[in-house]
């Protein structure tokens, strides 16, 4: 078992607005190991973007721990070492607004170098032609600017600029959801081989559940602020536990007869997800259940291990006692 | 057979830019039966959303321009119809679906407002205020909107983004159109949303018998929503079958590049996609716009263009793998 690289434990981050507070992660624990892919999937508002800012460092967490190689980073961003800034970057989902437009591709794969001081001036430019070579991109781009290029070598040059300073944990989030499937299939793949070669891990934020069954190590499956499911990828498709969990996995278009065939059983997708401002009481995911109990809408259920690596949080599963509770 | 309601033949259009002519269109063609769900699929940029403004004459002119083509709905030509002709489509004839539900929506008036101009003009005769106030009503309720009195008075912003599709869908079919363009109306929205706005769209189409072309870039959505399907590229139909044939036997290498890039949930991996990117359409290749990235092309692929071969009664393919001859 390899070992962990980044482990958030009991999160928090909650936003005061003129509404009330709106509670985006309340209470997330999850764990990457090394050079695996975790994917965090969610509809829009469920809080999974907020994480991968928290843990990069674009928020301070409101209470809650976030631990990176033994090194506590929960702290505001400020008081981050150097070294682990470098080592933890970020990959956003528009190419087109996360690139200056006023500054040259060159330009902008030399920030990171210079930020971290790797290599002088000279050898800067050459870094720069080399990041372009990894990402399949010709040398010429270099003098070229964001906008002159198309959605798919936005993101090569945005994965390039993580890559410059030779982080461990790349967050993605939705790196390919804005871009046509050829595209996101040969930057998928690309993504692949460099975790392969540098053993990278990945925090891999989507909305896309075929696309995680291709791409991750494990998936958690995040609702209104909290984790209700994580899995292995295979036992996770094989066997899906949590209603909304279900719901989602029947609600994909899918294009062949065998895909159909690994769905659930139709659950008719019901409802729309809560404002996290005014979270439902108990199980957040209740008013849309369809297997919903007299406890569902008072307690809160606990993250359960169901098997070994498999956890849920429903209270389907919390009435067997001798499952040993987690969390 | 149901008779055709929608046939575009041949179609050409172009936008006029500073660096010359971009070829956007270069020879659609798409026909549609009375009480058919057509879809049309194709990546960003292959053409889709600027034929169906062609059919409803609001592509932006200029630049945009239609030099060549005919596009005939109930048998009358669309382009050569009057101010007053085209109205008449609008209002009654074929309706429309934005891909973003909250750019299709005036933010300054109310849902109420902008439903109720739509079935004042677009109706037959002249209905009084407290008719139209009561078919405006029973729309949103068709589209499963709970508590459709306060809907009607509320302002875009208050609804959530599957709501205000839901509102748009209700626009759409309020004057009970004989075809419906839906144009990615599921794109902006979550998986569970989108289950559901399908599902609402599928049923009312049945129940109201309206023919339906379905533009999306998702394959998978085509499959669950479609009778025939279309596969676009570069401003040309490439493939066009009978839904279950193209999804078990897909025959064009595009079509194929495309299904094989798509993540499965049985997984397996991703294949590597298609090499290169969309053509720019100043000046787009010769002959097939695909032999640029298409692993199988042919010396006379980049000479000219294929003409559609007929492989059998519910599948057309534009590609010379399967016999067919160079068009005129």
């Amino acid at each position: 078992m390899s070992r962990e690289i980044l482990t958030v434990d009991k999160l928090q981050k909650f936003f005061a607005t003129s509404r009330g507070t709106v509670r985006a992660v309340d209470n997330v624990s999850f764990s990457v190991l090394e050079g695996e892919t975790l994917g965090l999937v969610g509809e829009s508002g469920s809080g999974k973007s907020t994480v991968a800012y928290t843990v990069v460092g674009l928020h301070a967490p409101t209470s809650g721990k976030i631990v990176f190689e033994g090194n506590d980073i929960s702290a505001s961003v400020f008081k981050r070492p150097k070294a682990l800034k470098k080592a933890i970057q970020i990959v956003f989902q528009d190419p087109g607004t996360s690139l200056n437009s006023r500054r040259t591709i060159q330009q902008i794969l030399e920030l990171p170098l210079k930020v971290h001081r790797l290599g002088d001036a000279h050898d800067r430019k050459q870094r720069v032609a080399d990041l372009l070579d990894r990402v399949e991109l010709p040398h010429d781009f270099m003098y070229k600017s964001p906008h002159s290029l198309g959605g798919g070598e936005r993101q090569m040059v945005a994965i390039a600029r993580a890559l410059a300073t030779s982080p461990k944990l790349i967050i993605l989030d939705e790196p390919t959801s804005a871009l046509d499937v050829s595209i996101q299939a040969k930057i998928i793949n690309m993504l692949l081989k460099f975790q392969k070669e540098m053993n990278l891990s990945y925090l891999f934020i989507t909305h896309d559940l075929s696309l995680m069954r291709n791409v991750a190590t494990r998936v958690a499956i995040m609702y209104l602020g909290k984790i209700c499911e994580v899995a292995p990828t295979i036992e996770f498709f094989q066997r899906p536990l949590h209603p909304y969990t279900k719901m989602l996995l029947s609600s994909i278009p899918v294009v062949s007869p065998e895909e159909e065939a690994l769905k659930p059983a139709k659950i008719r997708s019901e409802g729309e997800i809560p404002s996290p401002v005014n979270v439902p009481p108990g199980c957040g995911f209740h008013t849309r259940c369809v297997e919903i109990n007299g406890c569902c809408s008072q307690d809160i259920p606990e993250m359960l291990e169901v098997e070994p690596g498999h956890f849920v949080r429903c209270h389907l599963y919390s009435d067997s006692e001798d499952k040993q509770g987690k969390e | 057979m149901a008779e055709t309601l929608l046939k575009i033949e041949n179609l050409h259009a172009e936008f006029k830019v500073y660096e010359g002519h971009l070829l956007v269109l270069n020879g659609v063609g798409i026909s549609v039966r009375t009480g058919e769900r057509v879809g049309l699929v194709g990546e960003a940029g292959c053409g889709k959303t600027t034929t169906m403004k062609c059919v409803l004459r609001i592509l932006p002119s200029p630049p945009g321009r239609i030099t060549e083509g005919k596009i005939l709905f109930r048998g009358r030509d669309i382009l050569k119809m009057g101010p007053q002709g085209i109205q008449r489509v609008r209002g009654s004839g074929i309706s429309m679906i934005f891909q973003d539900p909250t750019a299709a929506l005036n933010p300054v008036f109310t849902v109420g407002d902008q439903l109720t101009s739509v079935i004042k003009y677009g109706s037959r005769g002249s209905p009084s205020k407290k008719q139209i106030r009561k078919r405006a009503i029973a729309a949103l309720r068709e589209v499963q909107l709970p508590d459709a009195e306060r809907i009607f008075t509320n302002y875009p912003v208050q609804l959530s983004g599957g709501m205000r599709q839901r509102v748009c869908i209700a626009m759409a079919l309020a004057t009970e159109p004989e075809l419906l363009i839906a144009d990615e109306p599921t794109t902006s929205l979550d998986v569970t949303i989108q289950d559901q706005v399908l599902r609402l769209l599928n049923g009312l189409v049945d129940q109201h018998g309206t023919s339906v072309i379905f533009i999306t870039h998702s394959l998978g959505v085509v499959r669950e929503m479609t009778d025939w399907v279309y596969v676009m590229y570069a401003g040309n139909i490439v493939e066009g079958a009978r839904n279950d044939a193209l999804f078990a036997n897909p025959l064009h290498p595009y079509t194929l590049g495309l299904m094989s890039a798509l993540p499965k949930l049985t997984g397996g991996g991703i294949a590597e996609g298609i090499p290169g990117r969309i053509p720019d359409y100043l000046s787009p290749p010769s002959g097939c716009r695909f032999h640029t990235r298409c692993p199988q092309a042919m010396k006379q692929c980049s000479d000219a263009r294929p003409r559609t071969t007929h492989v059998s009664d519910d599948h057309d393919v534009d590609c010379y793998l399967y016999g067919g001859g160079a068009d005129e």
